[in-house]
This record gives structure tokens, sequence and C-alpha cells, in this order.
């Protein structure tokens, strides 16, 4: 009996612990995203927003009118391959940038790490909107920056370029915002590496190069993976760096999204460019994750 | 320790001033007596003389706090029952609906809450704000929690249940006050991020009401002024500061992994 009763009051704690972020989930994350998948197949109303689900004749007005036109009409595609582009040219420069951070923390002592690491994160948390103000200002056509490279230019007979409201501007900030995200996964990969696998291989005679590209690297291309994955899924949805640093053709799928909902109101249409934001950019980093899957067990290899 | 090149050391330090030298402008300029952001003209504090008289971005700040109160408020209690839960259940939906909020573009979870608030006819405004908060928050105060609860010995519960305890009273006694430096560590960053989100403000806030991302976002989209760079400056101490707390209750929050066995 004793155990009964305890058992039972296991099972309704499970249910009180549970229970309430789950039902507030389920209503305000779970069904908005529900409701919005099915407004994808509804067609917009006259005045905005959604027309009414059953038609003057009383039937189900659903339709695949909107995906239809984002996959026929190629001024999307276009749009849709240029953000893919810029978060794949971000998470490569990321990558650039972050694996030397992540490897000289890695490689600092254990009492200066956190504060190392401390660094990385904390410009992370300053507001975002500041970050691409700080762009604005930095590439602005006063600032030193863009008088030097004009000035640069100027000597080779070229005319001045705008440095701000260029792709240049956007893909630096995206850079610049998405950084920290690359270091930190990367430094807990480099961080667990066994520093004798590269003393050894450095008593059989590899150089400096190759016991990067043999050892290091492929050892952490968890890290990189997971790395990549953090800065991709936030980048290829970004609207207010484009917006605010971009030229008139710097729009991006997030622009566009953004339009679809505040200004052309066309609600079914902006759910279709969301969804597909969206299984496009879980779709992309499950892949990585796939492949590194394969490649962390060809690292245990080469480890073993 | 492993070796650090020379060259390793000079281009991990140009990273970092990549990382600060913009914010370092933004900070350095907001005491600069000239409208333009471009050169040194002399010290003045004029912009937050100016700042503090600005009746928009004091009600904006306001709306911000209100919303950052209420959302780390609600969003600590749940995410907290939430991180307990993943901690000792085995359970399928919970963990995805805690981790996909956080897993996918945030403006997805903008556009869903504004067609959700509007088909509801929901009047759009602070509260839909805080609501929308709440649901991106519980998972960062989840995962801070989860991480605390991890490092917990569950005998302890145990012993207390032993001893007459009521499940409440042995949650109330023992769970709470060990998990407590992760609860707090997880409403600062809940409280963080409601302050400084952006994307999914500006899809649920309506016409009508303003926090400080959205205020900011309106002035630096008609022009750069160092009003801006005396609240940002202002903003940045203040994340600064419950950064810094948050990560003294809570060291996991820096160290992306338990400290490794030498």
């Amino acid at each position: 009996m004793a155990a009964d009763a305890r058992r039972h009051e296991a099972a309704r704690a499970r249910w009180l612990v549970s229970g309430p972020p789950l039902l507030y989930l389920l209503v305000f994350f779970a069904a908005p995203t529900l409701i919005m998948v099915l407004a994808s197949f509804r067609s917009p109303g006259e005045f905005g927003g959604l027309a009414p689900l059953r038609d003057d004749t009383g039937a189900l007005d659903l339709n695949v009118d909107a995906y239809v036109r984002f996959f026929t009409e190629t001024v999307y595609a276009q749009v849709f391959v240029k953000s893919l582009v810029f978060a794949l040219v971000t998470t490569l420069v990321c990558l650039a940038l972050a694996y030397p951070l992540a490897a000289l923390i890695a490689r600092s002592p254990k009492k200066s790490r956190d504060i190392l690491l401390l660094l990385v994160i904390l410009p992370f948390w300053s507001n975002f909107l500041i970050r691409i103000y700080a762009w604005m200002i930095l590439l602005g056509p006063n600032a030193a920056l863009a008088r030097a490279v004009n000035g640069v230019l100027g000597w080779f007979g070229a005319g001045p370029v705008p440095l701000l409201f260029s792709s240049f501007a956007v893909l630096v900030c995206l850079v610049y915002v998405h950084l920290p995200f690359m270091v930190l996964p990367l430094y807990a990969n480099l961080e667990k590496h066994d520093p004798a696998l590269l003393d050894a291989a450095q008593d059989l005679g590899a150089s400096a190069w190759q016991r990067f590209w043999r050892i290091t690297f492929p050892l952490s291309l968890p890290g990189v993976y997971a790395g990549a994955a953090l800065v991709f899924i936030p980048a290829l949805g970004i609207f207010a760096i484009p917006d605010l640093l971009g030229g008139p053709d710097d729009t991006l799928i997030g622009n566009l999204i953004k339009q679809q909902f505040l200004e052309t109101r066309d609600w079914p249409f902006g759910s279709v460019l969301s969804i597909v934001l969206t299984v496009s950019a879980l779709a992309l980093v499950g892949l990585a994750a796939w492949l590194g899957r394969g490649a962390t067990r060809g690292a245990e290899r080469v480890g073993a | 320790m492993r070796s650090r090149s020379p060259l390793l050391v000079a281009v991990a330090l140009a990273v970092y001033a990549f990382l600060y030298l913009p914010l370092a402008i933004v900070v350095v300029y907001s005491f600069n007596d000239s409208r333009l952001n471009a050169e040194w003209v002399g010290f003045t504090l004029d912009w937050y003389r100016k700042l503090f008289a600005d009746d928009d971005m004091l009600a904006a700040a306001r709306n911000s706090l209100v919303i950052g109160l209420v959302a780390s408020l609600v969003a600590t209690v749940l995410g907290t029952m939430a991180g307990i839960a993943l901690h000792r259940y085995r359970l399928r939906l919970l963990p995805l609906l805690v981790f996909a909020p956080i897993a996918i573009p945030e403006i997805l979870m903008g556009v869903s809450l504004l067609i959700f608030f509007v088909l509801l006819n929901f009047t759009l405004g602070l509260v839909s704000v805080a609501i929308a908060h709440i649901a991106f928050c519980i998972g960062f105060v989840a995962i801070v929690v989860r991480a605390r609860m991890a490092g917990m010995d569950e005998a302890l519960v145990e012993a207390a249940r032993d001893c007459g305890a009521t499940p409440w009273q042995a949650f109330r006694h023992v769970t709470l006050p060990l998990i407590m430096p992760g609860v707090i560590a997880g409403a600062l960053m809940a409280f963080t991020l409601s302050i400084d989100d952006f994307v999914i403000t500006f899809f649920t806030a309506g016409a009508g009401t303003v926090t400080l991302p959205l205020q900011i976002y309106s002035m630096i989209k008609i022009a750069v002024t160092p009003e801006v760079n005396a609240v940002s400056t202002l903003l940045m101490l203040l994340t600064l500061l419950l950064i810094v707390v948050a990560s003294r209750l809570s060291p996991s929050l820096l160290r992306s992994q338990e400290e490794a066995p030498t």
C-alpha cells in the first residue's frame, strides 16, 4: 500500500512539475506554429491577413497557391539563394576567425581560460541593435575607416565607394554578431584534445601544418559543425542587419518575411517564406550533423 | 600547456579587437561633443542629459523594464519546473517544446505569434510581448537549472523523504536551496534576454507599444545620433552587471563543459 501510494504520488509530482511549462509552450509556441503552417495553405484576405476559411459556397478554402508562387517566381529564388550565400559566407568567415581564438584559449593556462572566454561572450550580451549601430558608425561616410579606404582608392584613381549600405557592411556585421556562437563550441571541443597526440606526431616527424590538418582539425569537426549550426540558422533568418546596413539589393529572406507581415500583409505567403526558411535551415543543419557524426567516427579512428 | 605561437596570439588579439573596437567607439562617442560620430571634439554629458529628457525614450525604458520583470519572473518559475522535469523524468514532448524555440530562427516565432494573437483578437501590446518573451526564455532558464540539477545529489531528496518530508517539503527545503544559484542565474539571463529582444518584440508589440530596442531601431533607421550612443552605453552597463552576477552564481554559464580531469 505504502509503495503504491508513493508511486501514485510520484506520478502526480511528475505532472505537477512538467505540466505547467508543457501547457504554456503548447499554447504559446506549438499552437501558433501549427496555426502558421495552416495559414500557409489559406488565401490572403482582401484587406490583408487571411481570407475566411470557408468561401461563399461554404467550401473549405485551402490551397497551395502561396507555395506555387514561391517556387515559380524567380525573384524569390534569387532572394533565397542570396540569403543562403550570405549565411554560408558568414559561417565560413566566423570559422576562420574563431578557430585561432578558440585554439589559443584552449592552450592557455587553466586560470586564464574563463576570463578569455568571458571576453568572447560579453559583446554577445550587449544589445543586438547596438552592435549593428556600432557598424553604422564605423562604416559611415565620415568615419576614419571609410576615409582611409577611399583615400587609398583615390591614389589609384578609383572613385569613392560607400562602405555603409552595401553587401560588405551586411556581411561584416553578420560575422560580428555571430562570431561568439562559433568560438564556444569550438573551444569546448579543442579543450578536450589530448596534447600527447600532437607530441607523438611531432616525434614521428610531422610538421606543424601536418599536425593541424591530420590531427587537430579532424578531431575538432564535431565542434566545427556545432558552431556552424549555431551561426548558420540565425544568420539565415536575419532581417535587421540588411534593413539597417544593406543597400537596395540586399534584401534577404528575413526582409521578405517582414515585408509580407507588416507592409503587404499577405500572411499566407509570409507563412510560406517562414516555413521554407525554417525547414531549409534545420535540414542543412541536420545534414551537417549527419556528416559530423561520420566525421567524428573517422576522427575517433584517427585518435584511437 | 601547449605551445602558443606568436602568430596565433597575434590573430587572437586581432579578433578580440574586432569584437571590442566597435562597442568601444559607441561608448567613447557617447561623451563626444559633436553631432557626428566621426571624430573626437571634446567631452560632454549633453547626450545623457538629452536622453533623460526624452519622454519617448523614458516610456520605452519603462515598458522594457515592466516586460522584463514580468517575463523573467514567470519564465523563471516555468523554466525551473521544466529544468527539474527534464533532469528527473524521461519525457518526449517537453524537451522538444523547451529547446525548439531556441533552435529555430527567431523570426518564425515572432510571425507565428503575430498571426496567433491577431486571429484571437488579442490586442497587441505589453501583454502580448510579455507572453512571447516568456515562451522563448523558458528554455534558457531550463538549461541552466537542469545543469544545476545534474550537479546535485538526489540522495539528499531521498533522505528527506525517508525522514517523513512531503514531496513539497523536500523540494522547498532541500532541492530549491541547492539549485537556487542556477535559478537566480536563469532569472537574470531571462531578464537580459527580454530587455534585449528585438525580433520577437518587433512582431508582437503592435503599433502603440515601444520597448528600448524598438525605440533604438526607429531612431537609427532615420539617422545616427549620439543620444543612441548614450542609451547604448547605459544598456551595455546594465547587461554587463547582470551577466557578471549571473556567471558568478552559475559558473556553468561560462564553461561550456565541466572541468576535465587532469
